[in-house]
């Protein structure tokens, strides 16, 4: 098992090694909409530090959804899927293998990244490590849960579209904890709760929703 | 295959159920209509005027129901989800088309008379702070993601299967719902029924309320199998 998941984690991050361009225009996305909001909104440092968490959070969101429709279209689109699932592998490890690759490369350079774009927008830098904690237990969440909406969606006509409507529901709790942990921590109390739910969170979504994906894959190649 | 276990799956064809849903439907929906007329008259005539809220708690004799309804339909649902993928029976994936539409109205009811009812007793509409109204329009996001999904699948037997896997996943938001006011104190005021404990508001009231939960349901189910008709009708 462990083997698959290494097999499958190594291949994904290969590929995307190979096409880099993808991985930087996740990124790129979160930093334009990230700045987009003081433009918007006006520059009113105070404001600014105060909507700070959740336009980080929403933003990384956003781009994180972006970049699902990659998590099982190139492997639909060669093949290769139907070979995993013929294969020996349960379809549901190896479903969390690519979560994870998905997350490696879509969520940690919003982790890594999140702090610079706090640094902008004037938040405490005590809090830059709430930020990043909550963004490094919450981003793979958003793979994960997001990986069924990719996988109902597979091939669909107009499925970009749809994907956010059947997957941005699913993720309104780990917004709601995300940002809520970084508030909570610029009053001035502990967000040990928000960060201990989050986990609960990954540790929900990473035992349940592959097993979910994966059902959804069958129905959508037989 | 037993002689009872035969009888058990007889409805569950869609031949043999088309008949029946439509007798039922017909005796639902004129059981509506009585209790509509009679839950409306003890809730606007009978029902004593509320001490704090004036006349403008009336609205929760359609609001609580209709609320309620939103909540069960989609467990209602999700369990026709989830037998359609065990057993693979069409009947079931039709049933949740069909049930998906008054789900989606009654979440948009509880939620349009939820801010009319806010507005007179918080002074605001909405408030994006209260937990049960957020969860109450994830619920009704995840109705329109279960529709937009079905309908965005041409080949049928993906498109049922493709939704319920998605009904299912979803109903991680019920017990949030359901609890919300529990877990999480914000502005939205407590359970006003309970099994546990005798009603907290006069019997009068309660009355008008079931009365009027039963109308629900029972509109519910005339226009769920009258829906469960035009698939059968469509698809056979």
């Amino acid at each position: 098992m462990l083997e698959v998941l290494r097999t499958i984690v190594r291949r994904d991050l290969l590929l995307a090694l190979r096409r880099r361009s993808d991985v930087a225009t996740a990124l790129l996305f979160f930093i334009i909409v990230a700045s987009l909001f003081p433009l918007g909104i006006g520059a009113e440092p105070n404001q600014l530090r105060a909507i700070a968490p959740g336009v980080i959070w929403v933003a990384a969101l956003l781009s994180s959804m972006l970049s699902l429709g990659r998590l099982f279209a190139g492997d639909y689109a060669d093949g290769t899927l139907e070979q995993i699932m013929l294969g020996a592998a349960p379809l549901g490890v190896v479903v969390a293998a690519k979560a994870f690759a998905h997350w490696l490369v879509s969520g940690l350079p919003l982790v890594l990244i999140a702090p610079l774009i706090a640094l902008q927008y004037d938040v405490a830098p005590p809090l830059y490590g709430v930020l990043a904690l909550s963004l490094l237990l919450g981003t793979p969440v958003l793979s994960i849960i997001g990986g069924i909406g990719a996988a109902l969606t597979l091939g669909l006509r107009g499925g970009g579209v749809l994907l956010s409507l059947l997957v941005l529901p699913l993720y309104v709790p780990v917004l709601v904890l995300g940002a809520g942990s970084v508030d909570v921590a610029a009053a001035g109390l502990a967000s040990d709760g928000q960060l201990l739910l989050l986990a609960a969170l990954l540790v929900i979504a990473a035992a349940f929703a592959p097993w979910a994906t994966a059902a959804a894959l069958r129905i959508s190649l037989e | 295959m037993t002689a009872e276990s035969l009888k058990w799956f007889w409805y569950a064809s869609p031949q043999t159920f088309f008949p029946l849903a439509g007798r039922i439907a017909r005796v639902c929906a004129a059981l509506a209509a009585i209790l509509t007329l009679a839950g409306l008259y003890v809730g606007f005539f009978v029902a004593p005027t509320d001490a704090q809220q004036g006349e403008a708690y009336r609205i929760i004799f359609i609001h609580v129901p209709a609320a309620w309804m939103s909540m069960f339909i989609y467990v209602v649902m999700a369990c026709w989800a989830a037998l359609g993928l065990a057993l693979n029976t069409r009947l079931s994936f039709m049933m949740t088309r069909a049930l998906a539409p008054t789900g989606a109205l009654f979440t948009f009811i509880a939620l349009w008379t939820g801010s009319l009812w806010g507005r007179p007793t918080w002074g605001t509409y909405w408030v994006w702070g209260d937990t049960r109204l957020m969860t109450e329009l994830i619920l009704l996001f995840l109705y329109f993601g279960v529709m937009a999904l079905q309908a965005a699948i041409d080949e049928r037997r993906r498109s049922d299967r493709a939704g319920a896997v998605l009904a299912i996943v979803g109903v991680v938001n019920i017990p949030i719902i359901y609890y919300s006011v529990q877990w999480w104190n914000t502005l939205h005021q407590g359970a006003s029924v309970s099994f546990t404990r005798a009603p907290s508001m006069a019997a009068t009231m309660f009355t008008g309320m079931i009365l009027m939960a039963a109308a629900f349901w029972m509109y519910s189910i005339a226009v769920a199998l009258t829906r469960v008709r035009c698939e059968i009708v469509e698809s056979e």
